[in-house]
């Protein structure tokens, strides 16, 4: 039995305060994205370009890799192996189609001659959705690992605290992406006014 | 709960006498985490939705600001189960948040968003 | 990462002993081996720093001279703010850490013993990787804040400023890992009875700081990306010509760089707010107020970085805010002050070396501090900046805050490290010397920024009245090389005399003093409680007899691939992409390794 000073795992605080000065690198991203946003002083502009319609549909897809997540964290918490295969799996893949969308989304505005060094707003928004791209890589790695681990057997109850761990980044790139949704494409339709 | 490979504390053995597995979070249903996610989409499309109608878009930044607001804290407070936990984890978030979200507004000062 | 921290236990034995040879130290995951790496590392780049400062006086010695040329001068400063803030000062502080914080707590070793064998390579590869620019077409030279657009390819031609970016990812990495590990262990391993309200102050500050690294450093990171892609991918960050704003370089920079310059000195404070009630025989004064005021310190840190930007131009009511809120911090500084004099007031008094270097710094920091409030007034400071003034006032709180911090406290933890007690006498004479030396070389920086002598220049011309002055600081700084070679002296004899300082010499209160000098692996053989602030002199424990079950974690050399992979990969974005592909896939393989190191 681990026995700390507060009854947290070790674990489960580490990743808590790894998110607290995660909070930071993406305040500096969206900052410097606020302080450039409408000074680009060649096209194409962020309004030709962002496609709300169909970032809605990949927001939503990592939307629901949240739920498939806390929902793999029950079934493993109640040592059900085949939900969390299920889960797991399912977390991981959404995951993958987020990426996905956003690898098409890149090439597409690439195509539309936004290169990475064209004006302010390419560097902005590749860096800031590009960091939080790769979050997401780096969790789709750790949710196929852990799945492996499932498949393997070696994923019961007494490791859900590795699942839990696993989650808590999951949701939390979740949330930068909430607030990356809203700040870059959706209040671009505020910046002309 | 705690596994043996989950053993953190390699300085395993401490023998702090507080409070160990005190605070066993109870639980929401997957109920629950299924209508969150209903919820979550919903406010989703309410939203995007602002987003397309002419007449809000005067209250279009405060509007988004709440919806997305609430999202965040549902995902926060439930999905990560913050809600739930001791209010050190809670410090440990909002602390290192509020600093983050001063600095931007700060950067939004110092580059005329409010002027 | 976290996942990553699967642990591999063996049992400990009581009273068991440390493996010898190198391998037993590149594999160590103990958190006194990882602190002695740690520091001596540190004392090694504070030499290297203080080898920089050596040839800048040399040259600056008198008007018109020619030892150095101005690049290489260049390059010498740059090299020497780094290597000082962050090869020297951070990881001697961080041996502190790492020793002392597990024992004043009463815990076995830190919350993840591999996580913080990692930080001490990558932190060491970062330092290595930035200094071997100096072997490969010359050391970044556009100062430590490296100001945009002067950084951009045109300005910066060669790959100093890639090193510069790519060296100090890694060194803040390393920094955000280890204080990471630092907020769990200090939050989470304390002894039964040990609440927060009983920490020691050194272990309270250490806290402070973590807190500080891993807030400050993400900013500095983001901006150094952006210079890299500025400089690799031609985005337009800090480009003039493109929209971007050279300024921005400057808010993120002092985002991160005025909470650096808290990280540096409050472990001096905690050390200090240690070592002044030993000494004094004298419970801290305000214990509460002390803690308080450090953490408020912190937390208004982060609210005044624009005032080391006054002369940009960021208008008068920027100017007036930040302004103000610096002036705020002299408040709580300030306290702490009265806080140490009154802990020594009617106390009786020991004037042994690490109480000697302790009045020192109260002393030194308060002429710093004066200074600092002085530019703290934005209409004041537009006379003062970038002139040698500033120069005096970052070296009063740097080096006569937290250098003479850190001899406190590497006098004052010596014996508990190594057994053996540092030699009194040269202590003495260090001291002396080095106050004397540091005086003559910093107070008449101030009279020479007054009078216009701008810093960062390579020379001076004859005839301004600067020559009496610059002359007088190069002195000073043979003074301080001298005591810093009676400090050596002294280090190397007192590691050859016999061990007789046993556990407390200084009769001192806190935990780290109740076990055996030096420490056993395991630190303490049955968990010690605590029932107050200073257990050693109010519990009467020593420790409580008896023995007990624990596991000791394996030695893992997988810290050292991870970082190594990630120096090949930083490497790679100078060599060229196989490399980096490379040390990619070294690093995922070593973070897989680690993960299923099997348990014992």
């Amino acid at each position: 039995m681990e026995r700390t000073s507060t009854g947290v795992p070790n674990e489960k605080m580490l990743m808590w305060a790894f998110i607290g000065s995660e909070c930071m690198l993406f305040g500096s991203l969206i900052a410097t994205y606020l302080a450039y946003r409408g000074r680009s002083i060649v096209g194409p502009y962020e309004e030709e370009l962002l496609n709300i319609p169909f970032i809605t549909v990949t927001t939503f897809v990592l939307l629901m890799s949240s739920l498939m997540m806390v929902l793999a964290l029950s079934a493993v918490q109640r040592g059900d192996p085949r939900g969390s295969k299920l889960f797991l799996l399912l977390t991981a893949l959404l995951g993958l189609v987020f990426l996905a969308g956003q690898v098409f989304e890149f090439n597409h505005f690439a195509h539309e001659g936004l290169g990475l060094g064209r004006n302010l707003f390419s560097g902005t928004f590749f860096l800031t959705t590009g960091f939080h791209g790769a979050h997401v890589t780096v969790g789709v790695i750790w949710l196929l690992t852990l799945w492996a681990m499932a498949m393997r057997g070696r994923l019961g109850p007494e490791k859900s605290l590795k699942v839990e761990v696993a989650g808590l980044y999951w949701h939390f790139v979740d949330v930068v992406w909430i607030v990356l949704f809203t700040v870059i494409y959706l209040m671009s339709g505020a910046s002309g006014a | 709960m705690a596994s043996e490979m989950a053993h953190g504390a390699e300085a395993g053995g401490l023998e702090t006498a507080m409070t160990h597995g005190s605070h066993e979070e109870p639980h929401a249903s997957s109920r629950t985490y299924i209508a969150i996610a209903l919820v979550l989409g919903v406010l989703t499309a309410l939203e995007v939705m602002v987003f397309y109608v002419e007449a809000l878009s005067p209250v279009l930044v405060p509007i988004l600001l709440v919806l997305s607001t609430a999202k965040f804290v549902l995902v926060v407070g439930f999905f990560m189960h913050l809600k739930y936990d001791t209010h050190i984890l809670r410090g440990l978030f909002f602390g290192p948040l509020a600093i983050a979200v001063a600095i931007i507004v700060a950067m939004m000062a110092l580059y005329g968003y409010f002027l | 990462m976290a996942t990553a921290e699967a642990a591999a236990h063996s049992e400990g034995k009581a009273g068991g002993t440390y493996a010898g040879g190198l391998w037993s130290w590149i594999t160590t995951v103990d958190h006194k081996r990882i602190g002695i790496l740690y520091f001596l590392s540190g004392l090694f780049f504070f030499l290297v720093g203080g080898l920089e400062a050596m040839l800048i006086r040399l040259q600056l010695a008198v008007p018109e001279n020619t030892v150095l040329s101005a690049e290489v001068f260049n390059q010498l400063f740059t090299m020497h703010g780094l290597t000082m803030v962050l090869f020297a000062v951070m990881p001697m502080a961080a041996g502190a850490f790492n020793y002392i914080v597990p024992l004043q707590i009463g815990a076995r070793d830190v919350a993840f013993p591999r996580l913080n064998a990692f930080s001490y390579w990558l932190f060491l590869c970062g330092a290595l990787l930035l200094n071997s620019s100096f072997f490969f077409g010359g050391a970044p030279s556009a100062g430590w804040f490296a100001y945009a657009n002067l950084t951009s390819s045109q300005f910066s031609p060669g790959h100093g400023m890639d090193f510069y970016v790519l060296g100090l990812a890694l060194a803040g990495a390393a920094s955000i890992v280890a204080a990471l590990n630092f907020i769990v262990t200090i939050i989470n391993l304390r002894a039964p009875g040990l609440t927060f309200m009983r920490l020691p102050l050194f272990t309270w500050m250490t806290l402070v700081v973590s807190f500080l690294i891993i807030l400050a450093f993400p900013p500095f990171t983001i901006g150094t990306i952006f210079l890299l892609f500025d400089r690799m991918f031609g985005t337009l960050f800090f480009e003039p010509s493109g929209g971007g704003d050279p300024v921005l370089w400057q808010h993120l920079f002092w985002i991160f760089g005025h909470p650096e310059v808290y990280i540096l000195i409050l472990p001096a404070f905690g050390i200090v707010s240690d070592v002044i009630p030993t000494f004094s025989r004298k419970p801290l004064f305000g214990y509460p107020v002390v803690v308080y005021s450090g953490i408020l310190i912190a937390f208004l840190g982060f609210g005044v970085w624009a005032h080391h930007m006054f002369s940009v131009g960021l208008g008068p009511i920027a100017n007036s805010a930040f302004s103000g809120l610096t002036m705020l911090i002299a408040i709580p500084t300030g306290v702490k002050m009265f806080n140490w004099i009154a802990t020594m007031w009617g106390g009786s008094i020991r004037f042994r070396a690490p109480m000697l270097f302790s009045i020192g710094l109260v002393a030194m920091f308060t002429i710093g501090g004066l200074s600092g409030v002085m530019h703290a007034s934005a209409p004041a400071d537009l006379q003062q900046t970038d002139t040698y003034f500033v120069v005096a006032h970052l070296h009063y709180v740097l080096f006569g805050g937290t250098i003479f911090g850190l001899f406190a406290g590497i006098y004052y933890w010596f014996p508990k490290v190594t057994g053996r007690l540092l030699g009194e006498r040269l202590a003495t004479a260090h001291f002396w010397l080095l106050l004397i030396g540091m005086n003559l070389t910093f107070f008449p920086m101030h009279f020479a920024g007054l009078h216009g002598m701008p810093r960062r220049t390579f020379t001076y011309p004859a005839g301004l009245g600067f020559e009496g002055y610059n002359l007088a600081s190069t002195v000073g700084a043979g003074i301080t090389l001298l005591a810093m070679l009676l400090f050596l002296l002294n280090f190397v004899r007192s590691l050859r005399s016999e061990a007789t300082a046993g556990a407390n010499p200084w009769e001192a209160s806190t935990l780290e003093w109740a076990t055996s000098s030096p420490p056993p692996v395991h630190n303490f053989d049955v968990t010690p409680e605590v029932t107050s602030r200073d257990p050693l002199w109010y519990d009467g424990i020593a420790l409580p007899a008896g023995e007990e079950e624990f596991h000791m974690p394996n030695p893992s050399y997988w810290p050292l691939v991870v970082a190594g992979g990630i120096l090949m990969a930083a490497a790679g974005a100078l060599v060229g992409l196989p490399v980096a592909l490379l040390g990619a896939a070294v690093a995922l393989a070593g973070i897989y390794g680690w993960s299923f190191e099997p348990i014992h």
